[in-house]
């Protein structure tokens, strides 16, 4: 039987020992193919936090990923696998440039008001379709938001060469529609860092107050935990099950929006689905679900994906060997639950057959 | 006994997980042709210490001796080789198998490579003709009984040669005249010289088969008595640590209005079948309603169509006077019912969440609980201290979770959330299943105190002796219709299991009548037998 006390120990063993063990595992791919481990840690870590820029810039990414990870968790914690962040996150994307482009000069509020809540809602649309058809037919979310996220990644394509414009990129958003603060670009040197942080502090805070504070988010964990005695205590499967996959599609659509209008300023075709949105699963895994885990989480990703850029030039690791190395830290990140499993057995020893008559 | 043989002797048996101790220092002889049974409460350890015995768990310390050699048993299969064999409270039997495969199963036999299926049949066939065990072994086994599913079981240990067999908690899944049945099939058993090990918290059956009893407590081995001269309220005493009492003390009744109406209502199960078939049902203030019969009769479906929680086919309910046909749950819940759901953890509990949560679990939307959407933390820890302490619920504090709790505990915790809230009915689905006499003895007072009050109480179980003990009245349910209606007072064990073998009550009392008669003119004694096999031909014209 886990205490509390020992639950608050495994929440932060658990990542700590993740990252661990994924920075090990890149020194020993490192050390196998020659290079200096020690060396190329350096250059990442000195690369990020001895420029303003760099911080700024790995701030951006975390920024984007917080979303992405807050909208994984919380359809994680009504019980769902929604692989889909990352499509829902291009629906959020292109519907913010799409409104932004259509209307450049009302006032900066209206006009960026309208154009993330047009990617919030865009994205909890996308997620929705998952969410229904779970709800009232059964189906697999996780096959109905694989498959979505294709449909997103074309049509998004589709909308830019053929609605947007007649390229692959679209014009720049108006001043009124950028999310960038002229006082953080020159605190950081001109990075892309911009007011998407300060919204991302507030979700997670509102994350927080919705999941521990509110009867809705109460209903979402019990759902989450336990669907038949959910059901059993009167509360509604179907409704609950919609209203995480909204919630979390409309997390990734406002991360898309905070990627186009702060980032970018635009939307250009894209090969492949963004990486944000999957890493953002990684994120939410390595945060356990808790939304202040789920930010500082974020920032580490972002750090290890601006970092990474400095490795090549300052340690002599190749781009792909950083590439792999990256991939490596996030599998074991990733894979945090088989760590969990391997301590829950060491200690199941002890306790877990106690119950046997 | 002829002999006294020792087939098994375990000594000094010592069972740590961790700091705990399942089995403290247990000794346990079997002689041979015997029928032991090992009495214990939940959690006492009577399943570590048999799981020990057939290679399941390795004891910490202790010695094994099989027919006075020592033995150290590392596996099921030498458990096997050692002729000891488990028939499992669940059976083990692949349900689209015929019996004769599922006792072959991993023994096949075969002509070079194909499987020799007449060999089998002819195999099983000459087995249970010998233990007078029997059963079609071309039958496939989702096609037969429980109690026929339990003699494939019997059959497959026998089959793979065992002498000792386990037999854990067999009763509970059986109608009383197949539990006559297994009983004569143990004592079968024994004649032809196995022996048998009975774990069982039924006292009954331990005084009518079992020859000696061992009583485990709290992981130690109390004492090894002679059944015949020990009173079943001795055994009770002996396996709790304190004088129990195992009749339900309550005054008569005192009905008043219905507070629950059922006309006519039908009801489908999962794969389309009418599992409740037409029935009228009314359950007063002041009463407790039992519904008794067989598993699978259609008791869960009309449960759930009174929680809302299936759909009604046909037909009305009326709770406390209002129309809830079809309603939601939550709507049903607010009108007046309580549910202690049959299945504790499936759907009692949200088992990771803290058992103050999981005590607001039906009102967290209401005021004092929360207002406009926010949770009041603080009234649902007050609240659920209140209930912890007027319930005597045992848990280290309320922001343990649900799941850290013993069974008796979160039955408990389920029973005061439903009760505090002061339901007009509250329906009890197998609300003692699984727990010990001391959980029981609470519960059963509880549900008489919400008679008292003046509420109704719908009970449903598989426990005879509970519907009996708890009941004022008693609906019998058989192949989704009741089949009667008869005061508690006036009925009898055996009465009950006619009619839930499908015997209309005339009939069912006609037969017992006769039976008197006969056991009158035939004199007292001898009789038994008879009467079990004029019963079951009974049984079985009617059923067809």
């Amino acid at each position: 039987m886990l205490t509390t006390n020992q639950n608050r120990l495994n929440a932060l063993l658990i990542p700590t020992l993740s990252i661990l063990l994924g920075f090990i595992f890149g020194a020993l791919l490192m050390l196998f193919f020659g290079y200096n481990p020690i060396e190329a840690y350096q250059a990442m870590l000195a690369g990020v936090f001895n420029s303003p820029y760099f911080m700024g810039e790995a701030m951006r990414q975390a920024t984007v990923l917080t979303f992405t990870g807050l909208g994984f968790a919380i359809a994680f914690k009504a019980g769902f696998f929604n692989i889909g962040v990352a499509g829902q996150l291009l629906a959020g994307w292109v519907a913010a440039i799409w409104v932004a482009l259509s209307f450049p000069d009302l006032p900066r509020i209206i006009l960026l008001t309208l154009s993330i809540g047009a990617a919030i809602i865009a994205g909890a649309v996308w997620a929705g379709i998952a969410g229904a058809l779970r709800a009232y037919f059964g189906t697999s979310e996780v096959i109905v938001t694989i498959m979505l996220n294709y449909t997103a990644l074309h049509l998004t394509n589709y909308i830019i060469r053929s609605v947007l414009t007649t390229g692959n990129t679209t014009e720049r958003v108006s001043e009124n529609a950028s999310l960038r603060v002229g006082w953080l670009t020159t605190l950081t040197q001109g990075s892309r860092i911009n007011m998407g942080l300060f919204i991302a502090i507030a979700v997670v805070i509102l994350y927080w107050v919705f999941m521990t504070q509110m009867t809705a988010g109460f209903e979402v964990r019990a759902v989450g935990l336990n669907p038949d005695a959910s059901t059993y205590a009167g509360m509604s499967a179907e409704r609950n099950i919609i209203l995480s996959m909204l919630i979390s599609g409309g997390l990734a659509g406002l991360g898309g929006a905070i990627h186009g209008l702060g980032t970018f300023g635009n939307i250009f075709t894209q090969s492949g689905l963004p990486s944000l949105g999957f890493n953002g699963i990684a994120v939410a895994l390595l945060g356990l679900g808790n939304p202040i885990g789920i930010f500082f989480s974020s920032i580490l990703f972002g750090v290890l994906d601006v970092g990474a850029g400095f490795m090549p030039n300052r340690a002599g690791v190749p781009d792909e060997m950083a590439d792999i190395v990256i991939a490596a830290i996030i599998f074991f990140v990733g894979a945090n639950y088989i760590i969990r499993v391997a301590l829950d057995k060491m200690r199941s020893s002890k306790t877990a057959e106690k119950g046997g008559e | 006994m002829a002999q006294t043989e020792k087939v098994i002797e375990m000594k000094g048996i010592t069972k740590k997980f961790g700091e705990f101790k399942a089995n403290d220092n247990i000794h346990l002889n079997v002689e041979k042709g015997e029928i032991h049974a090992l009495l214990g409460e939940n959690g006492a350890g009577k399943s570590t210490l048999m799981n020990i015995l057939s290679g399941l768990l390795e004891p910490t310390s202790g010695e094994i001796y099989v027919n006075g050699k020592k033995e150290i048993i590392d596996s099921p299969e030498k458990a096997n080789q050692l002729g000891i064999g488990m028939v499992h409270q669940h059976f083990m039997l692949v349900d689209k198998f015929t019996v004769a495969e599922n006792i072959m199963l991993g023994k096949e036999k075969h002509h070079y490579g194909l499987m020799d299926e007449e060999g089998a049949e002819k195999d099983v066939k000459k087995l249970s003709d010998r233990y007078g065990l029997t059963v079609d072994p071309s039958a496939r086994i989702e096609d037969i009984t429980v109690g026929m599913q339990q003699r494939a079981e019997i059959l497959k240990t026998l089959f793979r040669g065992a002498d000792i067999l386990i037999f854990d908690e067999p009763t509970g899944v059986l109608t009383p005249q197949e539990i006559d049945e297994l009983m004569d099939i143990m004592k079968k058993l024994t004649d032809e010289g196995k022996s048998i090990i009975l774990i069982t918290h039924k006292l009954d059956e331990i005084k009518k088969v079992a020859d000696r009893c061992t009583v485990i407590r709290r992981g130690k081995s109390i004492d090894t008595v002679d059944v015949k001269t020990t009173s079943q309220q001795e055994l009770a005493d002996m396996m709790v640590g304190r004088s129990v009492s195992f009749k339900v003390d309550k005054v008569a009744s005192k009905p008043k209005g219905p507070v629950l109406e059922i006309k006519n209502l039908t009801v489908k199960e999962s794969r389309g079948l009418d599992a409740v078939k037409g029935i009228d049902l009314e359950v007063k203030a002041g009463e407790v309603l039992g519904i008794a019969g067989v598993d699978g009769n259609g008791q869960s479906e009309l449960i759930q169509a009174i929680t809302g929680l299936t759909k009604v086919e046909s037909g009305t309910i009326k709770l406390d006077g209002q129309d809830i046909t079809g309603k939601k749950p939550r709507e049903i819940t607010e009108t007046g019912l309580g549910h202690i759901p049959e299945d504790r953890h499936r759907h009692g509990l949200v088992l990771p969440m803290k058992l103050e949560e999981n005590m607001s679990l039906q009102q967290y939307y209401q005021e004092p609980f929360s207002k406009n959407g926010f949770l009041k933390h603080d009234k649902i820890k007050e609240y659920a201290k209140k209930l912890i302490k007027e319930f005597d619920v045992r848990t280290q504090s309320e922001e343990s979770t649900a799941a850290s709790l013993s069974g008796g505990n979160q039955q408990k915790a389920i029973i005061a959330r439903e009760i505090s809230r002061n339901p007009a009915l509250l329906i009890a689905a197998q609300p003692t299943r699984g727990l010990d006499v001391g959980a029981i003895e609470y519960i059963h007072k509880r549900l008489i105190e919400q008679r008292d009050n003046g509420k109704g109480v719908l009970l449903m179980s598989y426990e005879l002796d509970e519907v009996m003990n708890v009941s004022d009245r008693i609906a019998v349910m058989y192949d989704g219709k009741i089949i009667a209606v008869v005061n508690a007072d006036e009925t009898s064990e055996n009465e009950l299991g006619l009619l839930m073998a499908g015997v209309p009550l005339e009939k069912a009392k006609q037969e017992l009548a006769n039976k008197d008669i006969k056991a009158g003119t035939a004199g007292a004694a001898g009789t038994a037998e008879e009467d079990g096999k004029e019963r079951e031909t009974v049984a079985n014209d009617e059923s067809k």
